[in-house]
């Protein structure tokens, strides 16, 4: 019997290994898995390359990831929130590396990486200082960049529903980069609000299919925020 | 009198026609849709994967699994969808937003939009979303204010900031005139606020405006 369900934290984050590339989901709060990031904490992995669309805030989560001096590089869109005290702190300090990537660029890059695409030319920074140093190349007359997959070692995601083939659906704006992030990783985790029996969850309500998903650890987590 | 903050979000919302898809950058323009009348349809894009986006939620009726760009609750609207951040930018540089309305620190004559970092040597500067959008939306109009606090023309011959994206900028909505931006002319006068007369508009500007024809 596929069981994809693990029953402690422990178990769900065994194996990952120093020098990791973890994805992390979430758009501000929403989507965000808190205690798989707090289970990472727990877990000891160093020297981690962590891809999240924000670069933490407070001094929880992946702030705190961060703060422990876990994490050797950000890859963000936007790393200066309101609250991003320790990134600011850190980077000041010389002490974590940044790739700053456009939003749509990072979304690509990741889906790009599960798709099995190595590379793409995209309009976006094409003239600008974040286009710098890319390969340019000229499409239907618009300057264009190659950018390239990421591929990570590890995704930790939040969904809604879950079942035992690693099935997922997601709530409200929950979705943002998990369903993508599922994808691009050796390893893909998801904490889930809820566990459904095989079968639970309609096919066609289904978002991120089991294949993409190697375990599933059940967190009442609530509401994201208030 | 030149347009208020308000009368500048109703000045935008007013040229927007029924059925476009429209993403609303974060600050001011989000006013804009303030301004939409309820019985005209315009459909709202937030960037984390909603389509149908509706005004803020009352204090009691706050669904905190759902935010807009800007980490603020939404409502969605009878017909919204929801999406994964691939497929919302697949939206954006797919061209199939007919508008975004980004705020800037700087437009130039020839259509390049500044708005994202303040100086060459901000090493961690915040992109977000606006690469992607000045890049992939099919308009891209501007609303902001003609000058800086201290009275430094924002529409400029060469942006001095960083690009968000070069030749790109249609149209600016400021406190004291509509522009147009038009390949060869540079900004071209749409409409100046109420009492607003050309000279000042001219004066204000870092770039020459040309009147309409």
């Amino acid at each position: 019997m596929i069981d994809k369900i693990k029953r402690d934290m422990a178990e769900a984050m065994a194996g990952i290994a120093d020098g990791a590339t973890v994805l992390l989901g979430g758009f501000g709060s929403v989507g965000q898995p808190d205690a798989l990031i707090e289970g990472l904490i727990e877990q000891g992995a160093k020297d981690l390359t962590v891809v999240a669309n924000n670069a933490g805030t407070g001094r929880t989560g992946l702030a705190r990831l961060m703060e422990l001096g876990r994490v050797r590089k950000i890859v963000c869109s936007y790393p200066r929130s309101a609250g991003s005290v320790v990134f600011e702190e850190l980077y000041r300090a010389g002490k974590i590396e940044l790739e700053i990537v456009p939003q749509g660029t990072l979304a690509e890059r990741i889906r790009a990486a599960g798709a099995g695409i190595p590379a793409f030319f995209t309009p976006t920074a094409a003239g600008t200082r974040l286009g710098q140093g890319k390969e340019a190349r000229e499409f239907q007359g618009r300057l264009c960049v190659m950018e390239t997959a990421l591929f990570a070692d590890v995704a930790l995601i939040e969904a809604w529903q879950a079942d035992r083939w690693g099935n997922l659906t997601y709530r409200g704006s929950g979705r943002n980069f998990n369903p993508i992030m599922a994808t691009a990783a050796k390893l893909t985790i998801a904490q889930a609000q809820h566990i459904l029996p095989l079968g639970g969850i309609a096919p066609d309500a289904v978002i991120t299919p089991g294949v993409f998903v190697d375990r599933v650890i059940q967190v009442d987590r609530g509401a994201p925020w208030a | 009198m030149p347009f208020d903050r308000s009368a500048m979000a109703a000045r935008v919302a007013q040229d927007i026609p029924e059925g476009w898809f429209v993403n609303l950058g974060i600050g001011m323009p989000t006013m804009v849709a303030d301004h939409i009348p309820p019985e005209r349809e315009v459909i709202f894009h937030s960037e984390n994967g909603i389509l149908g986006m509706g005004p803020a939620p009352a204090a009691d009726a706050v669904d905190p699994w759902l935010i807009n760009a800007g980490k603020q609750p939404v409502t969605l609207v009878p017909g919204a969808s929801l999406f994964h951040h691939a497929d919302s930018f697949a939206i954006i540089r797919g061209g199939h937003l007919d508008l975004c309305v980004l705020g800037a620190f700087e437009v130039a004559a020839n259509g390049d939009i500044a708005n994202w970092a303040t100086s060459e040597n901000d090493s961690a500067p915040a992109v977000g979303g606006a690469m992607d959008l000045t890049a992939g939306a099919r308009r891209l109009w501007v609303l902001m204010e003609h000058t800086t606090k201290d009275g430094k023309p924002k529409l400029v011959e060469a942006c001095s900031y960083p690009l968000t994206a070069a030749g790109v900028v249609s149209r600016v909505y400021t406190n004291l005139a509509v522009l147009d931006v038009v390949k060869g002319r540079g900004f071209v006068l749409v409409e100046a606020a109420p009492g607003v007369g050309v000279e000042e508009i001219r004066a204000r500007t870092a770039a020459p405006v040309a009147l309409p024809g």
